[in-house]
């Protein structure tokens, strides 16, 4: 794994986005250290300007809420939504894919056709019905995007089990009698691992779109500043306060951005042909 | 903030001085917004807010009030009282025509308080006290009153009471009744199309009985249903009138700029909205009156005002708003003081249990309101979660008694007996209805004032009960007043006098012209 890593700084896209990541994260943890006030707190008058006073660096938005804090924030919510749902969609993702690929069979058809049951429903759509009905609510935003987000999972690994599982150190395993977790846990996960590492760091970059989406359309936790919701709160005054959704859009993009290139980047580097190519 | 003093500048100014100076021009069309798209135009039977504001074109009252709510001659010329204050006697117009031909006589206004007692639930309350309705000829009316009830000549506008054709609906299926689709009445203005989704076309009515009347060719109402589009139809100089409410409160000062709009906060003095939040008073920390009245000091309503509002309205001083009867400012004064929140807070024992705040999903304006005032508690020391929900969720939740803070706004119709009372009087609590007693609030000497205050004469005495009964409320907190809200109707300043009235657009365009 440590050599891993050094060969994704070794890319330059990996790279940039390693750095963001990073930068994102210290922002993300120390920030309430280096700015103690609530974003929700009232601090200047409505609409200052960004780069005009010192204390708000980024402006005030429609009520005087600094708009540097909110990011600041923000930064929170949204990497803790990207991080915890898609550690739930693994979790979910990964053994049913498993044992599908694993055993085969009805087994493998009744789980496919779970699968494909929450993959008809447009995935947005889905957590916009979810969210609604269980009320906003961070918990109930991060099972949303997990509900819709675990389906490529499943279907991912299936496929990497189906193709490992005629291997022959698979054979071996069977035939020495090791039993079937021990195989699927100990013989093929770790080998079907690199394409689940490459789509967890995007699955991070679509959750924390879809949790922006969500707060855009309201649909945030109403205690949790998020930059969805910045944008979608400011989107109405965008005509007299650019502002307001111009920094917290940068901080999605660039966020999105720096995970994607991390995708990239371990794609890069854990493709066999690629990597003798990039030699 | 300046913003607020130029816009109540212009309040003062664009209409009222320049408005009255001219000769009324004929002809021209108006487009007006409408928003949102009415359920049907019936007013007998449906009064959501659109539905008012179409239909007071066409429907008339008996009577409508002026911006201080006397009241003013509509489908009646006159009306006398009887010195016991239990009978009045009302003279009709004559030569009144339905938009059919037919005339219109006492017996369609016996008629219609036979049908709205069973379609209008607003009319029905408000005529409890009524024991029969005699009409010796075509155009006299005689009310009889079982007590003497002071509001009475506040309860016939258009919205509240309107007179609806006997030929048409006698005998018939109310709901059914194919005439709900193209309704017939009395006013300036007749149902052409309704194109749904898109307009509705209402034409000049010409033989209206004010002769000369009116002055423009008919009314587009358009439906637009996206906020910003409305404004930028405003802009482009697609629609004219942006009556109160269809655009968001943020839009308003850009609007207010652009070149020849007019602007003005008159024509919602008989509703006068007055914005609060509910506290329950049944449970949890806001059962105590001394957490109540922490809140009141806690929150900055005049930030709110300035800032969410855009300075339009007014810091509410108690229950009810500054331009309803027998309204007192000599009550107690809750004032923004953080400092004393917290002392009263801790008087209360409050030691940070949870308090949920349910903002009024009506939109950006509630929901930064909701942020601000979550801001103000938490500074003085409240732990508060908000919930979210939309507007059936919030209704159900405020209904069933289950909340601790949740905003809201309501009418009150000119009279502290038809707008005020139901929210404070226990005889008013009932489980799983939303704009009743929901706090609560249960004070036998409170209900008893609000009950003489209905029934006394003359009218000093009424106003004595009533002074008293605010200034318990206010001493007491049963919920946390906020603003007199006022909607701004944003108009094309070519467009003359069509506000007149306490009722302002609902009362319908008869008085306007446009100046070309």
């Amino acid at each position: 794994m440590r050599n891993l890593f050094k060969r994704l700084l070794k890319n330059p896209g990996g790279l940039i986005g390693v750095v963001i990541l990073i930068i994102a994260v210290i922002i993300a943890v120390a920030g309430p250290w280096l700015f103690p006030n609530s974003p929700w707190r009232m601090v200047q008058r409505p609409f200052v300007p960004p780069f005009t006073l010192a204390a708000v660096p980024l402006g005030t938005d429609a009520l005087g809420r600094d708009v540097f804090a909110g990011l600041i924030y923000g930064a929170r919510v949204s990497l803790l939504v990207g991080l915890v749902s898609t550690l739930v969609a693994l979790i979910v993702g990964v053994p049913l894919g498993a044992m599908a690929g694993y055993f085969g069979g009805r087994i493998d058809d009744a789980l496919m056709r779970f699968t494909e049951f929450f993959q008809t429903i447009p995935s947005f759509a889905l957590a916009i019905v979810l969210v609604a009905i269980l009320q906003p609510s961070i918990y109930s935003i991060v099972g949303a995007i997990a509900i819709v987000s675990w389906p490529p999972v499943a279907r991912l690994v299936r496929g990497e089990v189906l193709s490992l599982r005629t291997r022959e150190y698979v054979q071996a395993a069977i035939v020495t009698g090791q039993s079937h977790s021990w195989i699927i846990w100990r013989e093929i996960l770790p080998n079907a691992l690199s394409p689940v590492i490459v789509l967890a760091s995007l699955m991070v970059a679509t959750a924390i779109l879809l949790e922006s989406s969500l707060s855009f359309l309201g649909l945030g936790d109403p205690n949790l500043i998020s930059w969805g919701y910045m944008v979608g709160a400011g989107r109405t005054v965008i005509r007299q306060a650019w502002w307001i959704t111009v920094f917290p859009g940068l901080a999605i993009l660039v966020a999105v951005l720096g995970l994607n290139l991390i995708g990239e980047g371990l794609n890069d580097v854990l493709n066999p042909r690629l990597r003798k190519d990039s030699r | 903030m300046l913003k607020a003093i130029s816009l109540s500048l212009l309040l003062s100014c664009s209409f009222g001085a320049t408005a009255w100076a001219q000769e009324p021009k004929m002809g021209g069309w108006i487009n007006a917004v409408i928003q949102p798209e009415p359920p049907g135009l019936m007013l007998a039977q449906i009064q959501n807010g659109p539905t008012q504001m179409v239909s007071g074109n066409i429907y008339e009252g008996l009577l409508r009030y002026s911006k201080t709510l006397e009241p003013l001659p509509g489908l009646a010329e006159s009306w006398s009282v009887s010195d016991d204050a239990k009978t009045y006697t009302f003279k009709l117009k004559s030569g009144v025509t339905w938009h059919d031909g037919k005339p219109f006589t006492s017996a369609d206004v016996l008629f219609s308080i036979e049908m709205l007692k069973q379609t209008h639930g607003r009319a029905r309350t408000n005529l409890v006290q009524l024991d029969k309705v005699e009409t010796p000829d075509d155009t006299t009316v005689v009310f009889k009153l079982t007590q003497p009830f002071g509001p009475f000549l506040g309860i016939f506008e258009v919205g509240s009471m309107p007179m609806v054709p006997k030929h048409l609906y006698e005998g018939t299926d109310y709901k059914t009744n194919p005439n709900n689709n193209t309704p017939i009445g009395t006013g300036p203005f007749m149902f052409k199309e309704w194109k749904k989704g898109s307009f509705i076309q209402l034409v000049k009515n010409p033989n209206y009985h004010v002769k000369g009347k009116p002055y423009i060719d008919g009314i587009y109402w358009q439906i637009i249903p996206d906020a910003a589009a409305r404004s930028v139809a405003f802009e482009t100089g697609k629609v004219d009138v942006l009556p109160g409410g269809s655009v968001e409160n943020f839009d308003v000062p850009r609007l207010s700029k652009v070149k020849g709009a007019c602007i003005t906060g008159e024509g919602w003095e008989f509703f006068s909205p007055l914005a609060w939040m509910w506290l329950n008073n049944r449970a949890g920390p806001t059962a105590n009156k001394k957490v109540r009245q922490a809140i009141m000091y806690a929150v900055d309503r005049e930030f709110a005002k300035d800032v969410i509002w855009n300075g339009l309205g007014k810091v509410a001083t108690g229950p009810s708003a500054s331009t309803i009867k027998f309204y007192t400012d000599d009550v107690p004064k809750y004032p923004f003081d953080p400092a004393k929140a917290k002392a009263l807070l801790k008087e209360a024992g409050y030691k940070g249990e949870k308090v949920r705040l349910m903002p009024l999903p009506y939109g950006e304006t509630w929901q930064r309101w909701g942020e601000a005032v979550k801001q103000n508690l938490i500074d003085v020391g409240f732990n508060i979660e908000t919930i979210a929900t939309d507007v059936p969720g919030s209704n159900q939740k405020i209904g069933d008694w289950d909340y601790d803070i949740a905003f809201t706004y309501l009418y009150q119709y000119g009279d502290p007996a038809l707008g005020v009372a139901r929210n404070y009087i226990s005889s008013n609590i009932a489980k799983g209805q939303v704009f009743n007693n929901v706090e609560g609030y249960s004070n036998p000497e409170v209900d008893r004032l609000f009950a003489e205050g209905a029934n006394a004469t003359p009218d000093s005495k009424r106003k004595e009960l009533y002074e008293k009964a605010q200034k318990i409320l206010v001493e007491d907190v049963p919920v946390a007043w906020l603003l007199e809200l006022q909607f701004p109707t944003i108009t094309n300043c070519k467009i003359k006098n069509l506000i007149t009235t306490g009722i302002g657009v609902n009362d319908g365009f008869r008085d306007a012209w446009i100046d070309k």
